[in-house]
């Protein structure tokens, strides 16, 4: 089975506070830790146990710049076969959709026969995967967190839906999922890994390579756009308890006796 | 503006989910003026029971009625949608499971510009909607521009707008099931099979009054202990946030959130959780809420009546020995 893992280098929110810049224009940049997209990390983990039991290749590919060749190799020390960067001056600032049509050009270029992506990334808009599947005319499945080969025609798969529950459908190949964090349990990648894929060429494809109109793409075909980042106004919110812990901990046990909190 | 707004329903049942008057709330803060259409896809007694009650809310409620639809497939869905609906409308869809599945692939397919998990919306000037929208887990906010001239596809979050239950519409139902059903039922490269249930666990957290809630602040498995031992000395039980379950350190059935449990206690505590918009979708019946966190600008001290700033690996063990010293 061919695969395409779509991925994204993200902040690891994990690992940063983030902040918004004095002008608001953009986050605090300068001492964030970057990693793959979580979401997109259980994609790739996904991609390779199905290839490992069924044969073919795991390719991951990227949307930005030579900072996000380390999430490719990253991703291939981790088992990908392949790694594709898209980058080209005309893709800055692209949205949901030029992202997605981006990606579909180099879809085209080879006959896949499953594409995934993370659910969502850090803007937290989940949207990339739906459109690159209504734009090919492939089934699409969303907050995929379960997959079975039925056979080299379809899968079985299951998406998260509320209350812990599970929704089933059986889809036809090819087709696009998007994969909900959960799914399996990523591998751990050594600093040994890296070391092995570090001076691999990543192959660079262009909007000239790929056919894509400049116009197309990028901000100028873009209809959703930043303005700016801020931190809302939000009211009060807590009460934050202040003083040594000692003290903290006095007014906390009396709040909790108070509502019932300790039996 | 002239375009016409609508906002696809999602009920079960045969009763409209809470997002259905949060929808109307939406439209009129896009354009005070606008006629609002229900959008809404079903079967049978049930649809018709939906409809019924949303009459009132709406001033048109436009029906997909087809045996086939009893349990809606999004992917069904969205072809169906495309055939009746005018391609420069503004569509506004709850960003939840079954939203997020339709609405990206809607967009493409009316060619209408997207907009993912709005907050808020503040005005539209030369076509342009200026709408609020959070990133990273709603550690910072943004100001989007939306061209909409053209039609737009906009998901909206379930509790960001206040429902409007004026019930001021005596609206009419509009069937459209022949217009959305000419040339048959689409799709089928996608079929539903079953709806497999989530597994009960030893401790039904949907009854608790006291739960201690724990979360990426716990950093290690090996540290789960200090929370049991806080909620034994307390007499509460334990839940806890995604990454806690993804990490696959406690079973499924103690994670509250929209895509976990739904929970109702007295008093919520909640250790080394930033506070995501799924995780507190999940806590229901204004408990009161403490929260623990190292980071100040957690969005969970924005949800929480008591904020403590610490790290809880330092914390919790410090309060679990004082509570049971009290307790003698």
């Amino acid at each position: 089975m061919e695969i395409l893992v779509c991925i994204k280098r993200a902040p690891d929110t994990s690992e940063n506070e983030i902040e918004v810049n004095r002008d608001g224009t953009d986050i605090e940049r300068d001492d964030l830790v970057y990693s793959v997209n979580e979401w997109d990390n259980y994609a790739v983990e996904e991609a390779i146990q199905i290839r490992d039991k069924m044969g073919g290749s795991v390719t991951v590919v990227t949307v930005g710049d030579e900072n996000d060749e380390e999430v490719i190799r990253r991703e291939m020390a981790m088992g990908a076969n392949h790694g594709i960067l898209l980058s080209d001056e005309t893709f800055k600032g692209s949205d949901g959709r030029g992202i997605s049509a981006i990606l579909k050009a180099e879809v085209e270029k080879k006959n896949y026969d499953l594409i995934l992506t993370g659910a969502q990334a850090d803007d937290g808009a989940g949207q990339v995967g739906g459109m690159l599947a209504a734009m090919l005319d492939w089934p699409y499945a969303s907050l995929v967190n379960f997959i079975e080969v039925v056979d080299d025609k379809k899968l079985k798969v299951g998406r998260e839906i509320a209350g812990g529950n599970q929704e089933m459908h059986e889809i036809d190949l090819p087709c696009v999922l998007s994969i909900q964090t959960g799914i399996n349990e990523p591998r751990y990648v050594g600093i040994r890994g890296i070391r092995k894929v570090a001076s691999l060429e990543i192959p660079v494809h262009t909007a000239g390579d790929l056919g894509i109109a400049p116009e197309s793409v990028g901000e100028s075909g873009a209809r959703t756009k930043r303005l700016d980042y801020f931190v809302p106004d939000l009211g009060e919110g807590a009460e934050i308890l202040e003083g040594s812990t000692e003290e903290i901990i006095d007014k906390l046990l009396e709040l909790l006796k108070a509502k019932g909190g300790i039996k | 503006m002239a375009q016409q707004v609508f906002a696809y329903i999602i009920h079960k049942n045969g009763v409209a989910d809470d997002t259905a008057l949060e929808m109307i709330a939406a439209a009129r803060k896009l354009d005070p003026d606008a006629s609002v259409a229900a959008v809404i896809a079903g079967a049978g007694a049930e649809l018709d029971a939906v409809c019924s009650e949303l009459v009132s809310s709406f001033s048109e409620v436009w029906k997909i009625d087809n045996e086939a639809l009893a349990y809606v497939n999004a992917e069904v869905l969205r072809s169906l949608l495309v055939r009746i609906l005018p391609t420069d409308g503004i569509v506004l869809v709850p960003h939840e499971h079954f939203g997020m599945d339709l609405a990206p692939g809607l967009s493409i397919k009316l060619d209408a510009a997207y907009l993912p998990d709005a907050v808020d919306f503040e005005g539209v000037e030369d076509g342009k909607l200026k709408a609020v929208r959070e990133e990273y887990s709603g550690q910072v906010s943004t100001h989007v521009h939306c061209d909409i001239s053209q039609g737009a596809v906009i998901t909206v979050r379930p509790g960001s707008f206040k429902a409007d239950e004026s019930k001021s519409a005596a609206g009419k139902i509009v069937d459209k099931t022949a217009e959305a059903m000419e040339g048959g039922l689409p799709g089928g490269a996608r079929r539903f099979l079953e709806i497999v249930e989530a597994e009960v666990g030893d401790v039904d957290i949907t009854k608790s009054d006291v739960l201690v809630s724990v979360g990426r602040g716990i950093e290690d498995e090996d540290n789960l202990e200090m929370i049991f031992d806080l909620a034994k000395a307390m007499g509460a039980d334990v839940s806890c946030s995604r990454p806690i379950v993804d990490a696959k350190w406690l079973e499924k059935s103690r994670q509250v959130g929209t895509s976990g449990q739904t929970v109702k206690p007295k008093v919520y505590m909640a250790l080394g959780i930033s506070g995501a918009f799924q995780h507190v979708g999940g806590i229901k019946g204004a408990p009161f809420i403490i929260a623990i966190n190292k980071n100040p600008k957690a969005p969970i001290f924005q949800a929480a009546d008591v904020g403590i700033v610490d790290d809880i690996l330092d914390f919790i063990p410090e309060l679990t020995d004082r509570i049971n010293e009290m307790k003698g």
